[in-house]
């Protein structure tokens, strides 16, 4: 057989199989009028959204689909999508992305009833607020915490002092290899050095009467912050060695759990593999230097967040002021990812049955939320520069005055 | 030269197209071509709508019209009996352009703008977000159960919200204002209203289809103030602070007072005072980046010390694995070795290993207290705290995973060349090493020249190698961006995504920059090497 005007009837037999393929995609978007909510979250806790939000969503006749990401991927996907338009209606998050989502423009203020405000930690609240203005409901907390092996040194030290003189006489007897574990690494680790930096009398920013962070106010070529410098260097490499560059977030639990180190600076993250682990172990605070201030470990806030240009911001609004802060959701994802909850009632519910949530909430008692100032994201690499390089023995004072300068460069331009 | 380049074409008067192949297919050909072609247009088809339907949707007519374009195009290419070496080069030429092409334009058209955390969208955006965030719950301001209403038809009607206050009392408010609402149903258990006589209540889905409307939507209550929703069940009295004034392009913050002048040139909002609103916009701010590293003398100096250390490291590298590997290559080439496959296989094996899991081992062994290296050798050298010995650890697990490489093509490429060329050389009189330097090696250059530009290029941008040891560092105390081991990829890459502020656009500039330094090298090493092939004629 031969085609007569073949191009041309190819052509249409083309448009008309196209046709047929839109036609079959059309009666699928017939059915999918249905609403259908977006949320983001991280593989560890989407099972628990997707359960607990079913109920918002059979109330409310509507469905929700929840998409996950690795956590430290979704501020920078949820950035790019909202660029892009095609953004989730709903995100979790941490509290300190705060400050640079709404430099963005890429969230929603959220108006908490305050019946609802009410049943959450206020410090939670308080972290999630940015200019006056609420952006996220915060559902969970974490903070580091002292863990110590119960075999080796079965009391929880008063201060850094005697963690170290327990920790040294059991490295001399050769019990053990290591005084402390705490990560330091090459690049440093200002998020777990901030708990000895301020009980040492250091500060990053100021704060203002309401709690704003002041990122004018910039402490670290002040005499305090040096001075707590220069406290920490003693324990660094050229001083008693309980601080070395040597141990990063690779070893860091190892060595812990391999006994070769009597104290660890952990965090929620290692209790699974702690209980996994071969010992015994017990949870207090970080101990703060003799005559000092407390260790102020930095407080981090999860939040469900709304995204801005979201096509049912009504109903993420909706899931946010009244839907996150209900206990019963809050237990819920509590049971998939153990976190220390903020709203209230569950929070003393599950301290009654997990001694460890109640430990850490104990440990984080004297901390600080990270502040959400985008110009905080600024100082952690110059400040964990300069924190292993003075571990590592370089000049304090130097040392400090030019990461003061060079981080007050970069905010100020 | 003139006769050879017409060699290809077909001598006058014979029938040209007929000598194409796959001129059977072109135009009218078998039915099962035929319905393959159709399929594959349909297919196509359906690609271009796809690809229109979210740019008609962004109301993106440009982009519409290069699809309409494309479209056209490929229709008339395998439709037209006249266009048959285009049938067999347009695939290939629309993936070189949306693949290669593309990309380098949109990184050059980002590299001339302030693209970053803070400048990501337009001005319209800009201005709505400063709006809606500075909208506060007015002092003393009230809190309502609301349910969402309408006069009329639920998907167009005008919004009317139903309030109840703490007391109890029921309110309407719509864009005219508050009014008691006397005949209303009020469920006691939630306090919200049910039932209104004149409106129709609207289900959470409907409410929700109406989000945009609902999020500009506020009931005035005078001063200012207005009554919004907070979700579908409450609401709250409000304020905005600031407003945007498109007379004077200007934005006025009603508590304090200051007034927030739009800056076209750097894109945001400045205060007299120079104080600047967070939420800005992208603007084109020409070679500015390009004129940062360049000039600028605390970028130019970390650019050009990166820019030494990172020839220095693709040289060295490229250059350690050449001698490596030719040498491995040459010791394994000895026609009597026994066990020859096995020893081959042994030195292959790094280059069968996950090169990402190879350079975590590599720094784990680098480790000054528990690293592999300082407990064989009973040193205590702080191998990655040392700008020097740094950049000897990256350089050395490199060669380590590269040589294997570069033996594999050196062992092919010695087996390509007679051994009797050797041999006549070495009875010409000729010693081991003369007879390697001048009659192997010119015979092997000829195969791995191409080899080597393309491992110097590689290696030019060997972000893994870098990143997953040393992070770039150390780093000077005095210039935390800029470690000693950074290359000019690992360093854009701190810029764009590291970072807490985000620098698409300079980033962006860096990596033209980077783009041209590779082109440039490589066309200079190919054109030698090319000078080099005559010369072996």
């Amino acid at each position: 057989m031969r085609l007569r005007s073949a191009p041309a009837f190819a052509a249409l037999a083309a448009t008309a199989l196209m046709a047929t393929a839109c036609g079959g995609g059309g009666e699928d978007a017939q059915e999918g009028t249905d609403t259908t909510l977006v949320i983001w979250s991280d593989p560890e806790r989407a099972a628990a959204i997707e359960a607990a939000a079913q109920s918002f969503a059979d109330t409310n006749g509507i469905k929700v689909d929840v998409q996950q990401l690795a956590f430290g991927d979704i501020q920078g996907d949820l950035l790019n999508a909202h660029q892009a338009g095609n953004a989730p209606d709903i995100f979790i998050g941490a509290h300190d992305w705060t400050g640079n989502l709404v430099r963005n423009g890429a969230v929603q203020p959220v108006e908490l009833p305050e019946h609802r405000a009410e049943t959450l930690d206020e410090t939670s609240v308080q972290a999630l607020t940015y200019d006056g203005q609420l952006f996220g409901v915060p559902y969970s907390q974490e903070n580091i915490f002292l863990m110590r092996n119960t075999a080796l040194a079965p009391d929880a030290p008063e201060t850094f002092e005697e963690l170290v003189e327990v920790g040294t006489s059991l490295k001399e007897s050769g019990e053990t290899s290591e005084v402390l574990s705490m990560a330091v690494g090459q690049e440093g680790d200002p998020y777990r050095m901030n708990a000895l930096f301020t009980s040492a009398g250091g500060y990053l920013f100021g704060q203002d009467d309401e709690g704003n962070w002041d990122p004018t106010d910039l402490g670290l070529n002040s005499d305090e912050s040096i001075a707590a410098m220069e406290k920490i260097a003693e324990y660094g490499e050229a001083g008693q060695g309980v601080l070395r560059r040597s141990i990063d977030t690779q070893n860091d639990a190892a060595l812990f759990f391999d006994g070769e180190a009597p104290f660890f600076i952990a965090g929620p993250w290692n209790i699974g593999d702690a209980d996994a682990a071969d010992l015994e172990y017990a949870i207090s605070p970080i101990p703060g230097f003799e005559g000092e201030g407390p260790a102020r470990p930095y407080i981090g806030y999860q939040a469900f967040f709304v995204t801005e240009g979201s096509a049912n911001s009504a109903l993420a609004q909706e899931f946010l002021a009244n839907h996150v802060t209900d206990p019963a959701f809050i237990l819920s994802l509590y049971e998939s990812d153990p976190r220390t909850p903020v709203q209230l009632e569950a929070l003393e519910e599950v301290s009654a049955d997990d001694a460890n949530i109640a430990a850490i909430a104990e440990a984080g008692a004297e901390g600080m939320p990270m502040p959400s100032i985008p110009e905080m994201g600024e100082t952690w690499e110059p400040l964990g520069k300069a924190e292993a390089a003075i571990i590592g023995g370089a000049d304090v004072r130097e040392t400090m005055e030019s990461t003061h300068e060079t981080i007050a460069e970069k905010i100020g331009g | 030269m003139s006769s050879r380049s017409s060699a290809g074409a077909p001598a006058p008067g014979a029938p040209a197209r007929t000598s194409l192949p796959g001129g059977a297919f072109a135009g009218s050909g078998s039915l099962w071509g035929q319905v393959v072609k159709i399929a594959l247009l349909g297919l196509f088809t359906a690609l271009g709508v796809w690809a229109a339907l979210p740019l008609y949707v962004g109301g993106n007519w440009a982009g519409i019209a290069v699809v309409a374009a494309v479209l056209v195009l490929v229709y008339w290419v395998y439709l037209s009996k006249r266009t048959v070496p285009l049938k067999y080069l347009l695939p290939g030429v629309l993936l070189l352009i949306t693949f290669q092409i593309l990309p380098v334009l949109y990184t050059m058209s980002t590299s001339v703008t302030n693209f970053s955390d803070g400048h990501r969208g337009d001005k319209e955006q800009a201005i709505a977000a400063i709006e809606a965030y500075s909208v506060t719950r007015a002092e003393q301001g009230r809190e309502f159960g609301l349910t969402v209403a309408t006069t009329g038809d639920p998907e167009s009607g005008e919004l009317v919200f139903l309030l109840t206050d703490p007391e109890g009392a029921a309110y309407a408010g719509d864009i005219e204002g508050l009014r008691p609402l006397d005949e209303a149903t009020v469920d006691p258990a939630s306090g919200r209203v049910t039932e209104a006589f004149g409106y129709t209540v609207l289900s959470p889905a409907q409410v929700n289809a109406r989000s945009q409307e609902l999020e500009e939507f506020a009931v005035p209550v005078g001063d200012g103030a207005g009554i919004r929703a907070s979700g579908l069940s409450t609401a709250y009295e409000g304020r905005a602070t600031r407003v945007y004034d498109a007379g004077c392009d200007c934005i006025t913050d009603a508590s304090t007072g200051v007034v927030y002048t739009a800056d076209d040139e750097r894109g945001a909002f400045y205060s007299e005072d120079g104080e600047r609103l967070a939420q800005g916009w992208r603007v084109n701010v020409g070679f500015d980046n390009f004129a940062r590293f360049l000039f600028n003398p605390t970028f130019a100096s970390s650019f050009f010390s990166i820019l030494v250390w990172n020839i220095g490291f693709a040289v060295a590298v490229t250059g350690l694995v050449f001698v490596v590997g030719l040498a491995v290559a040459l010791t394994l080439h000895v026609p009597k070795l026994r066990g020859k496959q096995a020893y081959r296989i042994l030195v292959v094996l790094p280059y069968a290993m996950s090169s990402l899991a190879m350079y975590l081992l590599w720094r784990d062994m680098f480790n000054t207290d528990f690293g592999l290296f300082n407990q064989l050798l009973g040193t205590n050298v702080d191998w990655l705290g040392d700008a020097w010995t740094a950049r000897f650890a990256v350089i050395l697990a490199n060669v380590w995973l590269g040589y294997p490489y570069m033996f594999l093509v050196a062992t092919g490429a010695l087996q390509a060349i007679p051994r009797e060329l050797t041999q006549a050389a070495r009875i010409d009189g000729a010693g081991a090493w003369q007879a390697f330097r001048h009659v192997t090696l010119p015979m092997l250059m000829v195969a791995m020249t191409p080899i080597l530009i393309a491992t110097f290029a590689f290696n030019f941008n060997n972000f893994n190698a870098v990143w997953l040891i040393t992070k770039g560092g150390p780093f000077p105390p005095d210039d935390p961006s800029a470690g000693a081991t950074d290359l000019l990829i690992t360093y854009t890459y701190r810029m764009a995504f590291s970072q807490a502020t985000a620098e698409y656009g300079y980033a962006a500039a860096l990596s033209v920059m980077i783009f041209v330094i590779v082109s440039v090298m490589s066309v200079i090493s190919l054109s030698r090497s090319k000078a080099l092939q005559e010369v072996d004629r």
